[in-house]
């Protein structure tokens, strides 16, 4: 791999990251969040989604005539993500139940069509289909992160597993309580505030004037 | 000091501290700079002086919520004083620490001085607590308030909400079972016969918004002798405050009555068109709502900024807390909520009241110039 064509996938990670610097794909960042898991799937299946629309739209993009690549461009998506769907049925059915609308939601993710829109018609196959692996897994890393976070400290468990201690809650005798604002959305959008903020401070260049 | 001073200025050796420096130089002596030219104000009512003063007026409800917290686990007189004093100045302790050393550290951080906004604020946080919160809790809600409240916004004077609230709002949606229900009002630490046993019962509100009646009688909720949070139980000594307030010209009488006018003609509303079947006036002796009114309302910074934006802001605040201790069962207190709320609305009334009034003298401009 070149290493231009490893900047097309390394890129969304952190300079170009979709989420905290292009604020995209706010709104399922807040609503997949609350656990670690749903979030973990959700972002595989967005990665999954965005490479390949890139992927399909870059080989269609000398047929497909301008006036009409919008619609083209969501039967592409659209295929892609009852695709993903069905799998998800299939295979982790529970997380699938907990996801609900959220999947085919991803249809409407902005980072899908965005990317579609500024890369992949522009661009060949290959390096679009790394861009949007690339972007897909930029806006995982923030998902797990978000979740993380929002897991344990609102739910005292990662991936389902308790990692605070019984005897810590007050119903045993112990101190300690979860944070139930962790299970707002609120608190999802403050988390990714905060992310933001350490990203910016670390990144000067990307600091507005 | 001044022998330590070069140490801590530019280039000296622990120069990077000057703000802290300069916080405690400004705090513990008159600064010895003069105004050399221009016009002079003899009388400045600098930030520290308001601040203190604002402190002064909160200090009728602290001495009387030390007597209630201990009044309410059964203790007497002098006792009884004792106790909740003992109980409260932890919380008052940790909200201090851990708010001032956020607020020094971001100072710090940014080459700014040290502001005095958290002196109050952070009194105001035990006040609107209730008592027996664990004090890890208070520690996290006000580290949360300042750095998501106002530090985030860039400090004192920029927040757009008051800080003292977020932090109560932060805790009674994050710990909801440690900030309402019927045990919490009451202190949990057995101490000079306390009996702290069976000490459970509804506040006034849940009584009001359960059953329709106080539960108490309406002196002893004036005076403040009922279970609530620490600070905000006696109308009268929040009002004893509110009048050094006013007398002080520090909080706006306008936002002031407003509030009081609110809520009373929304009770009156509710109360006419048979909602609610008590008095109207309750809902001003009970829970947080004189609290409020006096102290958190009328935050110079959060609160609107033009007159007529006041009153309007003020209405608000007081009609829509009663509108939520009515109509919304969640929440038998509106009051927090509400001034948030209008916290968030307040620079948009402010902004139509301006354009108003630009558009009113100009049309005057317009009659005249024909």
């Amino acid at each position: 791999m070149s290493s231009k064509n490893l900047k097309y996938l390394t890129g969304p990670f952190s300079v170009n990251n979709p989420v905290i610097v292009q604020i995209l794909g706010i709104c399922s960042a807040l609503a997949v969040t609350v656990q670690l898991k749903p979030a973990i799937v959700m972002a595989l299946s967005v990665t999954v989604v965005t490479g390949f629309a890139n992927l399909v739209m870059s080989l269609l993009r000398n047929g497909v005539p301008s006036r009409i690549r919008i619609i083209v461009q969501l039967v592409v998506i659209a295929a892609l993500v009852i695709l993903v769907d069905q799998v998800l049925k299939a295979y982790v059915y529970e997380v699938s139940k907990q996801l609900s609308v959220y999947v085919g939601l991803i249809i409407t993710n902005c980072i899908v069509m965005g990317r579609v829109e500024a890369f992949a018609l522009g661009n060949k196959p290959w390096p679009a289909f790394l861009d949007g692996l690339g972007n897909g897994l930029g806006y995982g890393i923030i998902l797990i992160v978000v979740a993380f976070f929002r897991e344990l400290f609102g739910s005292g468990s990662l991936l389902g597993y308790p990692v605070v201690p019984e005897s810590w809650y007050a119903a045993n005798g112990g101190w300690y309580s979860n944070c139930g604002l962790m299970l707002f959305p609120p608190m999802a959008l403050i988390i990714v505030g905060a992310i933001i903020w350490v990203h910016r401070s670390r990144n000067k260049d990307l600091q507005e004037k | 000091m001044d022998n330590l001073k070069p140490t801590f200025s530019e280039g000296g050796k622990l120069g990077f501290l000057a703000s802290t420096f300069d916080a405690f130089e400004t705090f513990l002596f008159v600064p010895n700079t003069t105004t050399v030219r221009g016009a002079h104000i003899r009388d400045c009512n600098d930030m520290k002086r308001t601040m203190i003063m604002v402190v002064l007026a909160l200090m009728p409800a602290f001495l009387f919520g030390c007597f209630n917290t201990g009044s309410q686990v059964g203790l007497e007189g002098f006792q009884a004083f004792f106790y909740g004093l003992v109980r409260v100045l932890p919380m008052v302790c940790v909200s201090y620490i851990v708010g001032l050393a956020i607020e020094f550290y971001f100072a710090q951080v940014r080459g700014h001085e040290v502001n005095e906004g958290f002196l109050v604020t952070g009194l105001l946080i035990p006040m609107i607590f209730p008592v027996s919160t664990p004090l890890w809790m208070v520690g996290l809600s006000t580290a949360f308030a300042v750095v998501f409240g106002k530090e985030v916004f860039g400090g004192t004077g920029m927040n757009v909400f008051n800080p003292a609230l977020l932090a109560r709002a932060f805790a009674f949606f994050a710990y909801t079972p440690s900030m309402s229900g019927e045990t919490v009002w009451y202190s949990n630490w057995t101490m000079m016969g306390a009996q702290v046993d069976g000490a459970t019962g509804a506040t006034a509100l849940e009584n009001l918004a359960t059953t329709g009646s106080l539960g108490f009688s309406p002196l002893d909720a004036f005076l403040g002798f009922i279970p609530g949070s620490f600070g905000e139980t006696s109308t009268l000594a929040i009002l004893i405050g509110g009048a050094i307030l006013l007398v002080t010209g520090i909080a706006s009488w306008r936002t002031m009555i407003s509030v009081f006018v609110g809520g009373l003609a929304m009770g009156y509303l509710f109360q006419l068109t048979g909602v609610t079947e008590y008095p109207a006036w309750w809902h001003l002796i009970v829970g947080g709502f004189a609290f409020g009114a006096v102290f958190m309302a009328t935050d110079p910074v959060t609160s609107a900024q033009t007159d007529t934006g006041k009153y309007i802001v003020g209405l608000m605040t007081g009609a829509l807390a009663v509108l939520i201790r009515v109509v919304n069962p969640a929440y038998p207190e509106g009051m927090m909520l509400s001034i948030l709320f209008m916290n968030a609305l307040a620079p948009l009334v402010d902004y139509y009241v301006v354009e108003a009034n630009i558009a009113r003298r100009n049309k005057r401009g317009v009659k005249l110039a024909k």
